[in-house]
């Protein structure tokens, strides 16, 4: 038994992340809302070229309507603009018929604003003005009565979860660029899959079903693209990071960084890899903490745990990582952005 | 919480009316394209943090401004001017006002709405701060939520509407509306909304007489009655006492069309590309014709994209001058103006 027991201990050391080295750092809340005006459970955070940040955050509450032929949902999130000081801008969301329940925004190399949203299933691609340029997905008509649980919608005879080979997504969670712009969408926790569009918006391939096998994921749950092409797949569920080519062909697995649930990979020269080990939003008792990472897997740091005050995390859902020493984290169960300073 | 979110997904794939991969190529062979530019940047002056949503209806009246009626979170009506600049929200809150479909404006410049949500079709008079009628009637709030329908269509009724979707007149002012997703008729009311007659039934039918999705209605200046036969890729023309006369299958999917006005009218026949954009479909669908009225088809213009000036879902084309048509788009949330070149 004490024999067994060794053994066990012997495994779970080989199985756990190599004691990463803490790295100190300081948090703030930098953003700045209007009186009255309070995040709701924040999903995404970004920042463009000149440090203004973009928060996307469950807002207020989604109404499904009574008296009609079906009942219509609208309602439930917004996107907010925040200036390099973090002082309000505006705000937009009770007019967006695609803003429901949000799941990620990304700013692209030209400064365009994007956002997830898992409910309506749409990506929205705004320009900097926040004027609407191009959409993927569509928002379901209605909701059914009663509810019907769903398994991630895939054509007859393919695998679960493998999606469409089209812009129909179901539970997307968060998107990403190439250096050319094409388009890649995690699509996400109803799926299990990642889409590829061109820049142009043309469904090129997608590829995942649900599944723990290289090529299959648990939840496509956050999406980065490096410098050469690279595509990571936060694949929550399954403990890893499963790292593509640009055409989908699996190259790696990354089982250095726990659970995903965020990952954002910084521009420059020398890029890394950050990945939030989430802790689930009802236990702060485990979790929590973020790596920060080589391209290769290879653990630099890590900071931070599960908690609700400040310096601690609860549930990350995005990381910004524009500047590698300046990340902006966006909590989905303490409804706050921090910023972050690292060394 | 979740569940009910994803639930939403199946509900909406399932609720849909159409399924994605019903598209069908135009048979219509050496059909020309005929020359025509975008009017980039038409629609403007939104107010900021304004948006549209899925533009279901577009239509102009005699002066030239143009009515858009959309899917944001809240169904709303637009009007824009001539030039169009964005002038004001019609009926804001307004109780037939749900889930939109379509938006027509009369000869007298009446402006017509076709909602499919509310079940409730309503003419405007031509400001916009009056409502000259009611058509259909909106399910009772206290009811509470309506169950997504299941099984057979229920039976049809005189005045009531089935997620009806546009709406038509003849010379005479009688009211022609198909109806609709949950009902497969065409219905003919008097200009006073008394019913008159009706061509089909609740079931889906492929044969004369038969419809599955009624999805627009037009009248020529004869009184024929043309109606987009969605699901069976079909636009029916009947007699202005709703009798069979004929159909063009020839032009694609058949979600909508346009007949425009001036002593030589022409037929624009809409082959949107599907919803979900299915791999493929682009290069199968996406045009809208130009028909003369006896089916003739004398050339095609447009193509799916998501970017302007491509389409993404044409709901509703407006055509009353013929060289100039307005589009309205449901997945790009997105109007646009087109000049067709040397027409004849």
């Amino acid at each position: 038994m004490k024999r067994i027991a060794t053994l066990l201990l012997a495994a779970a050391a080989l199985v756990l992340p190599a004691a990463a080295q803490e790295v100190s750092f300081t948090a703030s809340e930098p953003l700045q809302l209007p009186r009255d005006t309070f995040f709701g459970a924040v999903a995404g955070v970004a920042t463009n070229s000149k440090g203004q940040v973009f928060v996307y955050s469950r807002t207020g509450t989604p109404v499904s309507t009574l008296g009609g032929a079906r009942p219509f949902v609208r309602g439930g999130s917004s996107l907010y603009q925040f200036d390099q000081n973090g002082k309000f801008v505006r705000e937009v969301g009770k007019n967006i018929y695609g803003a429901l329940a949000a799941a990620a925004v990304r700013v692209d190399r030209d400064d365009n604003i994007w956002i997830v949203d898992t409910y309506s299933g749409m990506v929205i691609k705004f320009d900097p003005q926040l004027r609407i340029l191009m959409m993927l997905g569509r928002k379901p008509e209605a909701v059914e009565v009663p509810a019907n649980p769903n398994m991630g919608r895939a054509p007859a005879g393919a695998p679960a979860a493998s999606g469409m080979q089209a812009d129909l997504f179901e539970g997307p969670a968060d998107v990403a660029f190439d250096a050319d712009g094409n388009i890649f969408v995690a699509d996400g926790t109803a799926n299990a899959r990642v889409a590829k569009f061109t820049r142009d918006g043309v469904f090129v391939k997608s590829w995942g079903s649900r599944g723990s096998n290289n090529d299959q994921f648990s939840t496509a749950r956050s999406i980065a693209v490096d410098a050469s092409g690279n595509v990571y797949v936060a694949d929550r569920g399954n403990n890893r990071i499963q790292v593509f080519d640009n055409n989908g062909t699996f190259k790696s697995s990354i089982t250095t960084a726990g659970n995903p649930q965020a990952i954002c990979i910084s521009p420059g020269a020398h890029q890394y890899l950050y990945a939030s080990n989430s802790n689930p939003v009802n236990d702060i008792d485990k979790g929590g903490e973020i790596f920060k990472l080589e391209l290769s897997g290879t653990v630099v740091g890590k900071f931070g745990h599960a908690g609700r005050q400040m310096k601690e995390f609860n549930a990350v859902n995005a990381i910004d990582c524009r500047s590698a020493s300046q990340l902006f984290v966006a909590e989905m169960g303490n409804w706050r952005v921090q910023k972050i300073n690292l060394p | 919480m979740k569940s009910y979110l994803a639930s939403a997904f199946a509900a909406a794939l399932l609720m849909g009316g159409i399924p994605a991969s019903a598209q069908v190529a135009a048979t219509a062979q050496n059909v020309p394209d005929l020359p025509y530019e975008a009017v980039p940047g038409f629609f403007h002056g939104i107010p900021a943090g304004d948006y549209l949503g899925e533009l279901q209806g577009v239509a102009t009246n005699s002066k030239g401004q143009i009515f858009a009626f959309f899917r944001g979170p809240n169904t709303r009506l637009w009007q824009f001017d001539q030039n169009g600049k964005f002038v004001r929200e019609i009926g804001k809150d307004f109780y037939g006002f749900l889930f939109a479909h379509s938006v027509r404006v009369d000869r007298h410049d009446n402006i017509w709405t076709v909602d499919e949500g509310s079940n409730v079709v309503t003419k405007f008079d031509p400001t916009g701060t009056k409502v000259l009628m009611v058509l259909g009637h909106r399910p009772d709030a206290a009811a509470g939520p309506i169950a997504s329908p299941k099984g057979p269509n229920a039976p049809l009724e005189k005045y009531t509407f089935c997620r009806p979707t546009d709406v038509a007149w003849d010379m005479q002012d009688n009211i022609f509306v198909s109806d609709g997703y949950c009902a497969n008729r065409v219905v003919k009311f008097d200009r006073n909304g008394r019913f008159l007659a009706q061509n089909g039934t609740e079931k889906v039918g492929k044969g004369e007489n038969e419809y599955n999705l009624p999805h627009g209605i037009q009248v020529d200046r004869q009184g024929n009655v043309y109606v987009a036969d969605r699901g069976n890729a079909r636009y029916v023309v009947l007699d202005n006492n709703l009798k069979w006369k004929t159909a063009y299958t020839n032009v694609g999917s058949a979600w909508s069309s346009c007949i425009s006005a001036g002593p030589h009218q022409y037929l624009f026949a809409n082959n949107a590309n599907p919803n979900g954009n299915p791999q493929g479909s682009w290069s199968r669908t996406g045009q809208i014709y130009k028909m003369e009225l006896d089916g003739t088809v004398l050339g095609k213009f447009g193509k799916a994209g998501k970017l302007a000036p491509g389409f993404q879902v044409v709901h509703m084309i407006d055509c009353r001058n013929s060289d100039q048509l307005i589009t309205g788009e449901i997945e790009s949330w997105r109007m646009q103006k087109f000049v067709l070149k040397g027409s004849k």
